[in-house]
Order: structure tokens, then C-alpha cells, then sequence
């Protein structure tokens, strides 16, 4: 239980993915202009990365053994064929839920944070529940650093920044805040 | 006589408007600087942020992005007369993905120091925007030959970026250039630099100073047509 536990707020806080190892930035700074897009766009992440999650188990444990250099294309196409199928069945079952992830849904697929979560699980032979654990975890930490970077955003919308700063660059000076602030998780679980 | 030269200026970019076909060095070059994915487009981030913290490795990962980039635009615009519309996208990540499994392979017998450093970004080629982008934008639809110029010029628009940032966080955050010591012992490294916020905060600055740049070119644009307007006027 500890090292799910361990695993839940490494991949959340300590291993950040967007803000410690820069997975996941396109939307970061695409969709972090309003909060509520945001929140859509983490519980979106999250969705498919625990559905990832479990594809690539069942990958890894049945069929990759007897192909290992067949590895990467197999993620690649399971991860694009999930995200689609996914896509159809929300539209068919919730049409208000594929509403509001709408555009989000397609983009998830380039999105590196799912590879990356694939690729990680792999390289550290997690188990089935230890792969879940982790991918709510990157999920949370995901929701976490977008919902922080709108917020942040919301606000400065109002200041008074010179013309030529606004935009990306602004943004990333952001970003760059808030990664030095989760740099301070650090020491977090080494002692415990 | 100086009136003539904005006017001169001008001429060889309407032309482009109403879509002559581009030369190959334009094919090339276009992607240097113009329209440098990284710098100008803003694609590509994660790796750019990601493993620039020295040159050496800087320079591996764009070599790498620079094979995956040429090889798939060739296979891609080569093939585009078969590949069905409707499963492109599908085809074109299935053609990435082989380049990028080769280049894995090829990293990890050549230079495996790197490519443990390097980690599983070397693998995330396979997820770069850059790559998908101009297999959709370009190579799906223009011939071999114009689709791996392309292809090569946003490879080495893509390295120069890359170059900037690596020399940048590695002179600062370690005071070595290719692993050469610069500034002798005592100089004290901003270790910050090479961590992840020195990432976010190198490519801010670069891309502050494109902005500026930009800025400052429609400036002087702008000075020059109004000049224009005001000789025109008063030659009338």
C-alpha cells in the first residue's frame, strides 16, 4: 500500500510531468487560458491515460514478449485506435460529455504525456495496479499544474505587461515560477 | 532615387501571394529561420526543453529529430498517391514511429551514454508536432524531391534551436561548452540553468527576443511605408 502510495504522489507532485519533465506541453500552453477549459482538458488526460494504462499492460503481458522491438509502433497505434474508439463511444453514449472534451479528445493522441506514461510503465515493470496508481497520479499532477497555470493566467490578464512580453514567452516565465516551486517537493519521499 | 528602394523591397514578395511555385532553396531555407518550427511556429517544446541541458545532448536529439524528419517526408510523399485519405494521419505516425525504432536502435549501439541520458524522449520523437505537422502540411501532398528539402530545413531550423538552448543552459549551468571548462575553476554555476525551471526560463528568454526582434522589424517596416506614403504625397 505504501508504494502506491509512493507512486501516486511521485507521478503527481515530485516527477510532475508537465512542469519537472515537460511532457504534455502543447496543452499546457494551449488550453491554459481559462480555468474551466483547463479542468475539461486534465479530466480528458486523465481518462485516456488510465485507459493507456491498461492497453499497455495488457500489451506488455501478452503480446510484447515475443516482439520487445515492436514496442513503440504498438503503443503508437494502440494509443491512436483507443482514443478514437473512445471518442465514438462518448458520442454515441454522452453527448453532453463529448461536448464539453469535444476537440480535446482527438489532440490527446499526440499529446507526449501518453506515450511517455506508456514508456515509463514499461521501463519500470510496474504491475497492473501500480501502472493505474501512477497513471491517476500523472493524471492528477496533469490537473494539477493546469489548473494552477490557469488561474494564474485569469489573473494576469488584467496586468499591465509590456506588449512585447505577452503570449508565449509570459507564459513560460510562469511555467518556470511554478517548476521552481515543485522543485521544493523534491526531498518530499526520499526520507519516507 | 531612395524611394525606389522600399518599392524594390516589396516586389519579390508579391509574387509569393498568388502561389508561383517556390524555388528549392526557398524549400530549403524557409524553415532556418523564417519559419523555424521551434522559435516561430512554437512546436516541438517538449523535447526542446526537455534535453537541451548540455550541447552534446542537444545536438544527438536534433541529429536524431533531423533523420526521423528527412526519412518519413521521403517515405511519406512517396507513397501519398496510395496512402487513402481517410487513414493518413494512421499512416504517417506508422512511418514515424519505424523511423523513430531505427534511430533508437541506432543511438543505443553508437552513443549509449547519450542515449541513457537522453531517456525516453528519444522514443517521444515519435509524438513531435514538428514531424506529424509537415507530413500533413507538406510532404502528403508535393513531390519527393521538394518534400525532403523541406523536410531538411525544418531538421536544421529545428537543430539551431536546439543549439541555442543547449550552448545557453550549458555555459551557464555548468561553465562548459561540449563539456571544455570556459571559465576555469572558480567560476560558480548556475546550477538552476540545467534544472527544469531553467528550461522554461531560457526558451522565455529566446523567445522574448524573437518577439523583440519581430517587433522591431514591423517598426521599421512601418517607419519606411509611412516615409514612402510621404514622398509619394508630395510628389503629387
Amino acid at each position: 500500500m505504501g508504494d502506491l502510495t509512493w507512486i501516486f504522489f511521485s507521478a503527481m507532485v515530485v516527477n510532475n510531468f508537465t512542469l519537472m519533465l515537460f511532457l504534455g506541453l502543447c496543452p499546457f500552453l494551449g488550453v491554459s487560458g481559462k480555468i474551466e477549459t483547463a479542468v475539461r482538458m486534465a479530466m480528458a488526460n486523465t481518462f485516456v491515460l488510465v485507459l493507456t494504462s491498461l492497453a499497455v499492460w495488457v500489451l506488455n503481458t501478452f503480446v510484447l514478449t515475443h516482439a520487445p522491438y515492436l514496442r513503440l509502433i504498438a503503443f503508437i497505434i494502440v494509443i491512436a485506435g483507443l482514443v478514437q474508439i473512445v471518442e465514438m463511444v462518448i458520442k454515441k453514449l454522452s453527448p453532453v460529455l463529448f461536448r464539453a472534451l469535444g476537440i480535446y479528445l482527438p489532440l490527446i493522441t499526440t499529446n507526449c504525456a501518453i506515450l511517455a506514461l506508456a514508456i515509463f510503465q514499461t521501463n519500470r515493470s510496474y504491475t497492473f495496479a501500480e501502472g493505474l496508481v501512477f497513471a491517476l497520479g500523472s493524471g492528477a499532477g496533469l490537473g494539477l499544474a493546469l489548473a494552477l497555470m490557469a488561474s494564474i493566467r485569469e489573473s494576469i490578464e488584467l496586468a499591465d505587461v509590456p506588449a512585447v512580453c505577452r503570449g508565449t514567452a509570459l507564459v513560460l516565465m510562469i511555467a518556470g515560477s511554478l517548476s521552481l516551486a515543485f522543485m521544493g517537493f523534491a526531498g518530499l519521499l526520499s526520507s519516507g | 532615387m531612395s524611394t525606389e528602394a522600399p518599392h524594390s523591397y516589396d516586389a519579390p514578395a508579391a509574387p509569393t501571394r498568388v502561389r508561383r511555385p517556390p524555388s528549392a532553396q526557398e524549400d530549403l531555407v524557409r524553415g532556418f529561420w523564417q519559419e523555424n518550427p521551434v522559435l516561430i511556429q512554437l512546436l516541438g517544446l517538449c523535447p526542446t526543453l526537455a534535453v537541451t541541458n548540455s550541447v552534446a545532448n542537444s545536438l544527438v536529439m536534433a541529429i536524431a529529430t533531423f533523420f526521423v524528419l528527412v526519412g518519413s517526408s521521403l517515405l511519406v510523399s512517396a507513397l501519398r498517391r496510395w496512402i487513402p485519405n481517410e487513414v493518413r494521419i494512421a499512416s504517417y505516425i506508422l512511418i514515424i514511429a519505424t523511423f523513430v525504432t531505427v534511430a533508437e536502435m541506432g543511438l543505443q549501439a553508437l552513443v549509449p551514454t547519450i542515449y541513457k541520458q537522453l531517456g525516453a524522449f528519444v522514443a517521444l520523437i515519435v509524438v513531435n508536432c514538428i514531424i506529424l505537422g509537415r507530413q500533413e502540411a507538406f510532404a502528403g501532398r508535393n513531390p519527393v524531391g521538394r518534400s525532403v528539402l523541406d523536410a531538411a530545413g525544418m531538421g536544421i531550423g529545428f537543430t539551431i534551436a536546439l543549439l541555442i538552448m543547449g550552448s545557453v543552459r550549458e555555459v551557464l549551468g555548468s561553465g562548459t561548452f561540449l563539456g571544455v571548462s570556459l571559465f576555469g575553476p572558480r567560476y560558480e554555476p548556475w546550477v538552476i540553468m540545467i534544472l527544469p525551471p531553467g528550461g522554461f526560463f531560457t526558451l522565455a528568454f529566446v523567445l522574448l527576443t524573437v518577439a523583440w526582434w519581430k517587433q522591431r522589424q514591423a517598426q521599421k517596416e512601418k517607419a519606411g511605408r509611412v516615409r514612402d506614403a510621404m514622398t509619394e504625397g508630395r510628389a503629387a
